[in-house]
C-alpha cells in the first residue's frame, strides 16, 4: 500500500491559501505533530501559496499533494505558472529595506527556508514544484 | 475569517490597535490606513494587539514595515504584544523585532513602552 497522500486542487482566488492551511491542520492533527510544527507549516504553506498564486502567472489552478510518511510530512506545491530561477531571488533584509525605496515585499522564500526541515525548488518554463517537508522529530 | 477588524483605543498617549482576522495585504493596508491617520494627527507611539490574529502573511506584516518607517520620521515607536508564537517567529525571522518591540502583554506594554 502507498503512503496516505491527500490532494487538494486551489483555484486562484483570494485567500484560498486558508483552505490548504486547514488540510494542513488536520494532517498535522492526525501525524500527531507538535501544535509549534503544525503552526510552522502551515506559514510556510500560506508563502508557498502566496508565491504560486502571485509570482508564477498560472492561469487556473494550483495543487498541493501532502504526503504522510512515517517520519516525516511532505508537502508538494505546483503551479503551472511561467517559472522562476530561484538564483535570481535575493535573501532579502530588513536594513535594506526600512528607510530605503526597496519594496518591503519578497520574505515568502526566506520565511519557507526557515520554517520547513527541507525545501526543493524544481522550475521549468511550463511550472514550478515546491517540496517542503516537516519531519515528526528534530 | 477573511474579514479584518481594528478597534482603537487610547491609554496613556499611545494609539492601541485591537486586530482580528487575518492579517494579510487587505487587514495590513487596514492597519496602515488606521496608523497613518493617528500619525498625521501627532500621535507615534503605536501598539498592536494581536490576540486574535493568530494567522499572518508575508505581505500584510510587510506593511507594517512601512508603519515603521513613518513613525522613524517622528522618533515615533512600534509595539506588539499578545502575539502567537508563530507570529512571533515570524516577526523574528523577517527582522522587524530590530525596529519594533515586541512586548508580552498590555501591561508591560504600557509600562515600558
Amino acid at each position: 500500500m502507498g503512503k496516505p497522500k491527500i490532494e487538494l486542487k486551489l483555484p486562484i482566488l483570494p485567500d484560498m491559501e486558508l483552505v490548504a492551511i486547514n488540510t494542513a491542520e488536520v494532517v498535522a492533527k492526525h501525524m500527531d505533530l507538535s501544535d509549534d510544527k503544525a503552526a510552522e507549516i502551515s506559514m510556510a504553506l500560506i508563502e508557498a501559496c502566496i508565491n504560486a498564486f502571485e509570482h508564477s502567472r498560472a492561469e487556473n489552478n494550483i495543487f498541493i499533494h501532502f504526503i504522510l510518511e512515517d517520519d516525516s510530512l511532505v508537502i508538494k506545491v505546483i503551479d503551472q505558472g511561467i517559472g522562476f530561477d530561484k538564483s535570481n531571488v535575493e535573501i532579502p533584509k530588513i536594513e535594506n529595506k526600512v528607510g530605503t525605496d526597496e519594496r518591503k515585499r519578497g520574505w515568502g522564500l526566506q520565511l519557507i527556508q526557515e520554517l520547513m526541515d527541507t525545501v526543493e525548488f524544481e522550475s521549468t518554463k511550463e511550472g514550478t514544484t515546491v517540496t517542503m517537508t516537516k519531519k515528526k522529530e528534530s | 475569517m477573511s474579514e479584518f477588524k481594528v478597534n482603537v483605543l487610547e491609554e496613556n498617549n499611545v494609539i492601541i490597535l485591537e486586530t482580528d482576522g487575518y492579517l494579510n495585504n487587505v487587514g495590513g493596508e487596514m492597519i496602515s490606513s488606521v496608523c497613518m491617520e493617528h500619525i498625521s494627527n501627532g500621535k507615534n507611539k503605536i501598539l498592536l494587539n494581536l490576540a486574535n490574529t493568530k494567522v499572518v502573511n508575508s505581505i500584510g506584516v510587510s506593511i507594517l514595515i512601512e508603519i515603521i518607517e513613518k513613525l522613524q520620521e517622528t522618533d515615533g515607536k512600534l509595539g506588539y504584544y499578545n502575539l502567537a508564537p508563530i507570529v512571533d517567529k515570524t516577526f523574528k525571522i523577517m527582522g522587524l523585532t530590530k525596529y519594533s518591540t515586541v512586548f508580552a502583554d498590555k501591561e508591560d506594554a504600557l509600562t515600558n513602552f
